[in-house]
């Protein structure tokens, strides 16, 4: 078995209730590097992304068939532990929501449920973090500070701290900027280009010249099916099939 | 257009009308109960348990309802709540979000909360009686806990059901169990109105009469252990209420005072901790 990719999906099937939202995808998502999934609303980008980290379970009424290999294990097999799957994984959804406790607690959530328990640990952890996110700067003299009274933008940003201090190796996005004003989002979107080194980040947009801007890998998906993917510029560029041609032009949408 | 105008001025009119008759009758309870109740009032009646005679004019005090109640309302209370937690984080936490057995649950207990408490006191008197129990602090505290666990459990079910399903996923998705994610995530953000919940609860458990009044009996003393019969406020103030002497009918009016003055307190801290507890939640 080849690890040359942290995520491979194979012949993924998702069904909430009757009705089929991902039809057979199978693709494989390039390590480091960050992955754009685009298509119309609707179209089975968020339940993809979701699908990394087994989130789609408790959605009523759902059904899986096929598998997502991450680290060479498929995520969906038995006896996997889900915790540890997750843990792999940061996820920074559409509207940030950070837990009803301090900006400190937030980051350190994570590291102390995996058994991290030394205060000075965890404030390293911490700070490291909110470093990372490049919100040290703003919080370090409030900490202890509930992190609902944050900005919005802020909070994207704890978010994201929150969700590294976890040390994943994926970082998922489902459209992490679209609550945001254009400040806070390039905010974010320089986040990722940081980490993109060290991290394999997958992000759902629906902002193509987000896409353009960010991606190195684009996925385009139409009606729960892949229509196509390949490397960000070809897409942009050249893209073999019509239908990915007239969504980036704007034709269908 | 006037037509409109004089719609909302009429409806405006209407509903500060029903907002002032609710307030009325607020203030005319309280007044009834300052007016006959402060008189009646001194340090023996909230420091002294009834003398010999008490229920005559003679001297005395009703601490021991006073304690009774407090013990009774506030074992209940707990009892409750340890039933209640579990369920209400099985319900929102565990249980699929539309399953049958979650709606069941969820009718039962509304049908619970509309059990009128003299069933909940002839039903806990019978359970008492086949467990042979006499009437009893314990048996007080088991009647009233059916009382308020219906309520507690369905109060806290709505405050922990207005949750956003992201802040759970949020959680799961840094690899946390369901009970972290319970116990560390669900209960902080509910956690203003659970206390609301137990606190309604506790005055709602410590006001009523009828669910006492076979298990718990009645006595002259403070309840020193779970097995003796205990006083408690509603039953003093009947009693009192119900003897032929205008003094001792005054010291009905207060001893619902003193009742009040409880209820007032719990709301009072109730809203203080709310307040403290509200600056972590997420919107």
């Amino acid at each position: 078995m080849t690890f040359d990719s942290h995520i491979r999906v194979q012949d993924l099937n998702v069904f909430y209730g009757k009705q089929q939202a991902l039809c057979g995808i199978t693709v494989d998502i390039p390590d480091k590097k960050i992955t754009a999934i685009i298509g119309p609303s609707g179209c089975g980008k968020t339940t993809l992304l979701k699908s990394f980290n087994r989130l789609l379970e408790p959605i009523d009424g759902v059904r899986i068939s096929g598998k997502v290999v991450v680290d060479g294990e498929n995520i969906y097999g038995t006896g996997v532990d889900v915790t540890r799957v997750r843990q792999k994984m940061g996820l920074l959804s559409q509207k940030p929501y950070p837990l009803p406790m301090s900006i400190y607690n937030n980051v350190a959530y994570g590291p102390r449920i995996h058994g991290i328990r030394k205060r000075k640990d965890l404030d390293e952890i911490v700070e490291h973090n909110l470093k990372i996110a490049s919100l040290w700067g703003e919080v370090k003299s409030r900490l202890h500070a509930p992190a609902s009274a944050l900005s919005i933008g802020q909070q994207q940003r704890l978010c994201l701290a929150r969700g590294l201090a976890v040390q994943p190796q994926i970082i998922l996005g489902d459209e992490p900027t679209s609550a945001l004003d254009p400040c806070s989002s390039r905010h974010i979107e320089e986040r990722f280009r940081d980490l993109k080194n060290r991290y394999t980040i997958v992000i759902v947009t629906h902002i193509l010249r987000q896409a353009r801007r960010l991606a190195d890998y684009v996925l385009f998906m139409y009606l729960g099916e892949l229509i196509e993917h390949g490397p960000a510029d070809q897409i942009f560029s050249d893209p073999r099939e019509e239908m990915t041609r007239e969504y980036i032009r704007g034709v269908i949408s | 257009m006037q037509w409109r105008r004089f719609e909302e001025r009429l409806f405006r009119v209407l509903m500060i009308t029903a907002s002032l008759i609710v307030l009325m009758f607020l203030g005319m309870i309280v007044m009834t109960i300052l007016i006959r109740g402060v008189p009646a009032m001194n340090l023996a009646m909230i420091t002294q348990t009834p003398k010999g005679g008490f229920y005559l004019g003679k001297e005395g005090g009703i601490l021991n309802a006073i304690a009774g109640s407090l013990c009774l309302a506030g074992g209940a209370t707990f009892l409750s709540f340890v039933i209640s937690l579990p369920v209400v984080l099985y319900l929102n936490v565990y249980a699929r979000k539309n399953a049958p057995f979650s709606a069941f649950a969820r009718f039962s207990f509304d049908v619970l909360w509309g059990v009128p408490s003299i069933v909940y006191g002839a039903f806990g008197f019978t359970l008492m009686l086949f467990l042979g129990l006499r009437a009893s602090l314990l048996g007080g505290i088991i009647a009233v806990s059916f009382l308020i666990l219906p309520m507690m459990t369905r109060a806290m079910d709505e405050v922990v059901r207005m949750m956003p399903e992201e802040l759970l996923t949020a959680s799961y998705a840094l690899g946390a169990t369901r009970l972290e994610t319970a116990f560390r995530v669900v209960i902080r953000q509910a956690l203003p109105g659970i206390l609301t919940a137990v606190l309604i609860a506790f005055g709602r458990g410590i006001g009523d009469a009828a669910s006492v009044i076979f298990t718990a009996g009645f006595s002259d003393y403070i309840p020193t252990s779970l097995m003796q019969p205990a006083a408690t406020l509603p039953l003093a103030i009947f009693f009192q209420m119900g003897t032929p002497f205008p003094e001792v009918q005054e010291r009905a009016y207060a001893s619902a005072l003193i009742l009040t003055v409880i209820i007032l307190a719990i709301c009072l801290i109730s809203r203080l901790l709310t307040r403290r507890h509200r600056r972590h939640v997420i919107k």
